[in-house]
């Protein structure tokens, strides 16, 4: 089995390693082809080693990020200090804060928008599950509702040293991922499930008759 | 000793109810303290409390017109909107004159719960604007003769309106994933002479604007604003700001939760001011309860909220740097704030949100090394302004692009109700501590930075000054700490007596204030915070007329507002 | 003095003796050869200085930087180029596909060529011929023509102010670059890049030759070259805090790609062109009387003497870049149109008048 490695931090000190095992399994379900998977392993070690976030924070988690990017912890070791503006140049979409029904659409956007491979870590309680806003009327309680996330990192907000762990094991993700297979596009081509969706309706209507 | 204070407190209070209270303790029980002796508690229940006058929605903007220009009330504290279920709807408008200090508290009350109208303040106050979109947004109250009836907080294609208590709001609002329709018109409800009301439709923006989106994802806006700007080249027309991007509502949720709940939520308001925020709430409901906290706690208090307004401060420079592309000034800044998260994390066990405060006093004795690391922080400190002054405010770009740029005067930012270090960078006295002193501000030295040019420049200058201010605020304070208790003893279940109190603090970048209105429950029957973002916000398209869209960036920067505080 | 000319000659030798190559077809080998050579040299550098950003950015900024990809985070931009490349390159509706997908191509291909007008050594030039100057500028302003096209094709409101801000700035940098240039040539007396480094390798560096216009001529080329890079103060075009990206707001993948590396390879070209015209190119410091020394200075290789130096302004411009805030775009243009522009031309009439009155040492 394929286990990343992450510089200086031993894989069994990693939490929660029977997800990222069943994850790992899932990922090469098919097998591959040596030469193949060599150019993969290359093209990983480039992806987990330069994902660079999109600076998006709503609330106080963005606060905290700021702290990772600042000199104490200097996000900058891993290679992410390079925050993009534009969504379509990141790779990576920390949720840093509360998403409310009305931010939901415009996230939803901002990932549309980014390029593949993409990836989300929710940051925070609030993005996880709404957090302490969980009752409130105008908060969507969780992220996972409306984009695919990735890494959960919890806290209210989490510590500096959490960001690092959660975009570690975004890293070890990634690090286990084919791009000559299935998760280089990770939603399907709009025009396909389109076509599916079509297709669908139409065995639907014939079964009905 | 403090436990019998406390109870001698709440009996006084009690005593109001009933009169069948146990006699008071003697006041000479009090603990050794460096204040001077302060005459024994009255036998009144609140010091906080308010006692709205009475108005008709007929007579309301003839009266409000009257206190603006007979008695001077130019400052729009606070206009809050209140469901009362079966008594109406409620508006209460909180007065004051900024000379004299006087207060005056106006509460007008609408039955009819289907159309129901009150005449608009915005020709008086300009924050009066704002804050009515607010109450129309939450409670459909509409005003009539006010220019922008739009929604503030909701989408614009939100059903019903969520603060009422028979608002069915999950119901009709799902979830929209479709993109929010923002109009171009916008209406205003006048009230013609035989009495009707006529919508009349304006357009927001001119035929031949170019309108750019800055927001809600946007480097600069400091969180989830939304700034629509019209553009003539690079110059800006005009700004509408698009808030409710982060409404968690708040208030809504904290009238179902008990007060030591509501606590937790304060700290999320403005996480740069969540000391102060937090002291706001706790000292409203103890003053409405009658507890008096021991000196400690004042002390510890005040201790807190001054090293949180350095962190909001260094955290306010940081990112101006930061807007105006000075990456490294940033860093420093961020470097120096550490050293006061490492303070806070000791005492607090948090960084951002401390959950400090509570009611009674506060969550844990401050830590043994605190003292120690606060006084290695001030001469730190000291000497890292003046290398933020050196790298950053003697730069000559800086100062070209700051100074004369986004000039409010007095009479604007009182207007705006703009409170903190906006206002008096305008010349407008309104540091609270100085004018109605709470905690321990009483008994220490200190200076109200204010000036006079009211441009971005001065703004910057008095949250620069305003640290030195503070920290001269804890040298006196961290040597006397008085011993005591850091908590009183509370009833298991917190009750509020019956009325409307307010009590405000002057927070990082303002005066936020608490209104709570109590029917005797566990829980607040309405929670309102005066927000000390939403006035910075409603002056940005005043303060950017004409300028650069990359004004609006140090503009935006300097009136250093926080987008959870605004739309909380 | 090594002399790069060797080799090229022994190349040709080797071609058309050795392996029997006509004429043309040695010199379209050596074409090749030299194409590949350029941009393995461009990619190279692109790395470098990508890598020397982000390293000088953390030490001004007390921080560590890259730490973990390699030895001291040596590997980090590899692995940045390894995503690059596999990242998916977005086509949008409603924009102008076939001018969105060629702007990059454009500022790409200007700071490639631009870069072949580098004098890498003595007898290294690739491009070099009598008005080599003239060539340079001209082709360096292609760039702007992609940025233009870059924002206007994006379909994007902010991409356009950008790209606007971008055409306005680079225009009127191009001036006091041009005039300051100019300056230079009054005191070498002409406009091939070789020539202007022989005559500093036989007359001593042109900023102690032209002592007072140099220094000056040095100063507002460094402002104005700056400028020209969009890079901070003056990275208006893409100011993070205004215009989220500016141009290439809409750019994903390589196509982001080209603009990111045409940034820093336009720094070391500005730097480079620096290191040519005012401090002696690939001539090694000289000083008259230490006869000793010239000859320890003189065995480095002229290579690394220009590169070197271009490092060294590259550091230069990154220190401004950590340091100041951002200008204004009205401040910006005031700046050039009212201050460098009026400076350069007088200072053009005092360097004319030293080189007419022999004031030159």
């Amino acid at each position: 089995m394929k286990r990343a490695k992450i510089k200086s931090i031993p894989y069994e000190e990693f939490k929660d390693n029977e997800t990222y095992e069943k994850l790992v399994e899932e990922l090469n379900a098919g097998g591959a082809n040596v030469i193949v998977k060599k150019l993969d392993d290359l093209i990983d070690w480039g992806r987990s080693n330069s994902l660079w976030p999109l600076t998006f924070a709503t609330s106080c988690c963005g606060i905290e990020f700021m702290a990772v990017c600042a000199a104490r912890y200097d996000i900058a070791r891993f290679g992410f200090e390079v925050t993009r503006n534009s969504p379509r140049q990141a790779d990576v979409i920390l949720v840093c804060g509360t998403i409310t029904t009305k931010m939901a659409p415009v996230l939803r956007c901002l990932y549309d928008q980014m390029a593949d491979p993409k990836y989300v870590v929710a940051i925070g309680g609030c993005s996880i599950s709404g957090g302490p806003f969980n009752k409130s009327y105008h908060v969507l309680n969780g992220v996972d509702k409306i984009i695919p996330v990735d890494v959960y990192v919890p806290g209210c907000p989490p510590r500096p040293e959490s960001f690092l762990y959660g975009m570690m094991q975004l890293q070890r993700i990634v690090k286990v991922e084919n791009f000559f297979g299935t998760t280089n596009r990770k939603e399907k081509d709009p025009y396909k499930v389109e076509a599916e969706i079509k297709e669908e309706h139409i065995y639907n209507q014939e079964e009905q008759a | 000793m403090s436990e019998d204070l406390n109870k001698t407190a709440q009996s006084q209070q009690a005593a109001s109810a009933t009169p069948a209270a146990k006699p008071a303790a003697p006041a000479a029980a009090k603990p050794a303290a460096a204040r001077p002796a302060t005459p024994a508690a009255p036998a009144k229940p609140a010091v906080n409390e308010m006692k709205p006058k009475q108005v008709e929605a007929a007579k309301l903007h003839d009266e409000l017109k009257r206190l603006h220009d007979q008695e001077g009330m130019d400052f729009l504290l606070s206009l809050t909107g209140v469901d009362r279920e079966d008594d109406g709807l409620a508006v209460v408008y909180q007065l004051e004159n900024t000379t004299t200090l006087k207060q005056a508290i106006l509460e007008c009350v609408v039955t009819d719960r289907e159309n129901p109208l009150v005449p608009s303040a915005a020709d008086l106050w300009n924050i009066a604007c704002t804050y009515e979109r607010e109450v129309y947004d939450f409670y459909g109250i509409k005003f009539t003769g006010h220019p922008d009836m739009r929604r503030l907080f909701m989408r614009e294609d939100w059903v019903g309106y969520p603060f009422r208590k028979d608002d069915e709001t999950e119901k009709n609002n799902p979830l929209r994933m479709t993109n929010e329709p923002l109009s171009d018109t916008t209406t205003e409800y006048v009230l013609t002479e035989d009495g009707k009301v006529e919508a009349v439709e304006h357009a927001i923006f001119q035929e031949d604007d170019y309108v750019i989106n800055i927001g809600p994802q946007h480097p600069s806006t400091h969180g989830v604003l939304h700034f629509r700007v019209a553009l003539e080249g690079e110059r800006i027309r005009k700004i509408d700001p698009v808030l409710g991007y982060i409404h968690r509502g708040v208030e809504k949720i904290s009238e179902k939760m008990t007060y030591p709940q509501t606590l937790a939520l304060t700290d999320r308001l403005d996480y740069l001011g969540a000391m102060q925020n937090r002291h706001a709430l706790c000292m409203c409901i103890e003053q409405a309860m009658g507890v008096e906290v021991s000196d400690r706690v004042q002390v510890i208090r005040t201790i807190m909220d001054e090293l949180q307004r350095i962190d909001s401060h260094i955290l306010f420079f940081s990112c101006l740097c930061q807007d105006l592309g000075a990456t490294t000034a940033f860093l420093y800044g961020f470097r120096d704030r550490e050293k006061i998260l490492d303070i806070f994390e000791e005492t607090c066990g948090g960084r951002l949100i401390l959950n400090y405060n509570t009611i009674g006093g506060v969550m844990a004795d401050i830590h043994p090394n605190f003292v120690k690391r606060v006084k290695e922080f001030i001469p730190y400190m000291r000497k890292n302004i003046q290398e933020y002054h050196d790298i950053f405010t003697g730069n000559v770009i800086f100062q070209n692009r700051s100074k004369g740029v986004g000039v409010l005067s007095k009479e604007q930012v009182i207007s705006f109700g703009c409170t903190g270090g906006t206002g008096r960078a305008s010349g407008w006295h309104n540091d609270l501590r100085k004018l109605r002193p709470y905690a321990a501000y009483d008994r220490v030295q200190f200076n109200e930075v204010t000036r006079t040019e009211g441009d971005s420049f001065a703004r910057y200058m008095i949250r620069l000054d305003e640290i030195l201010e503070s920290l001269h605020i804890i040298e006196q304070l961290i040597d006397n700490i008085p011993e005591g208790n850091f908590r009183e003893k509370m009833k298991p279940i917190i009750k509020l007596p019956v009325g409307q109190f307010y009590s405000e603090v002057e927070g990082s970048r303002g005066r936020f204030g608490v209104y709570i209105e109590s029917k005797g429950d566990k829980s607040p029957y309405r929670l309102h915070y005066r927000s000390t973002g939403l006035p910075l916000v409603a002056v940005m398209d005043t303060a950017c007329k004409d300028n650069m869209i990359a004004d609006l960036i140090t503009i935006g920067g300097t009136v250093d507002y926080v987008v959870p505080d605004i739309d909380r | 003095m090594f002399n790069f000319t060797t080799i090229t000659n022994w190349l040709h030798s080797f071609l058309t003796t050795t392996c029997g190559f006509a004429e043309w077809g040695a010199i379209l080998t050596e074409s090749v050869l030299v194409a590949l050579v350029i941009i393995t040299l461009y990619a190279v550098f692109a790395i470098a200085l990508i890598y020397m950003e982000r390293k000088v950015c953390a030490f001004f900024q007390c921080r560590l930087g890259p730490m973990r990809v390699g030895k001291w985070g040596l590997l980090q931009v590899f692995s940045d180029v390894f995503k690059m490349l596999t990242k998916e390159i977005i086509s949008m509706r409603q924009t102008d596909q076939f001018l969105h997908n060629l702007a990059p191509f454009l500022v790409v291909m200007a700071s490639m060529i631009t870069f072949a007008c580098l004098p890498w050594n003595q007898g290294a030039h690739i491009i070099d011929f009598n008005v080599g100057v003239f060539f340079f500028l001209a082709i360096s302003s292609i760039g702007v023509v992609g940025i233009l096209l870059a924002g206007w094709s994006s379909n994007n409101k902010f991409s356009l102010i950008g790209a606007m801000r971008s055409g306005a700035q680079i225009i009127s940098y191009e001036l006091s670059i041009g005039l300051t240039m100019l300056a230079m040539i009054c005191l070498t007396g002409t406009m091939s890049f070789s020539e202007i480094c022989n005559d500093q390798y036989v007359n001593g560096w042109n900023i102690v030759r032209g002592h007072v216009p140099a220094v000056i001529a040095f100063i507002i080329y460094l402002v104005a070259g700056n400028a020209e890079c969009n890079r901070g103060p003056f990275d208006l075009p893409e100011c993070e805090s205004e215009l989220t990206a500016g141009y290439h707001t809409e750019y994903s993948g390589m196509h982001f790609g080209y603009y990111y590396l045409a940034e820093y390879l336009n720094l070391f070209i500005c730097a480079g062109m620096a290191s040519t015209i005012f401090l002696g190119g690939w001539a090694p410091l000289q000083i008259a009387g230490l006869d000793g020394f010239n000859a320890v200075m003189a065995f480095i290789p002229g290579a690394v003497w220009f590169v070197g130096k271009a490092f060294f302004v590259v550091f230069l411009l990154m220190w401004l870049r950590w340091t100041f805030p951002r200008l204004r775009i009205d401040q910006i243009l005031s700046l050039e149109w009212k201050y460098l522009i009026p400076f350069t031309m007088v200072n053009l009439v005092l360097m004319a008048l030293c080189v007419a009155m022999g004031w030159t040492f």
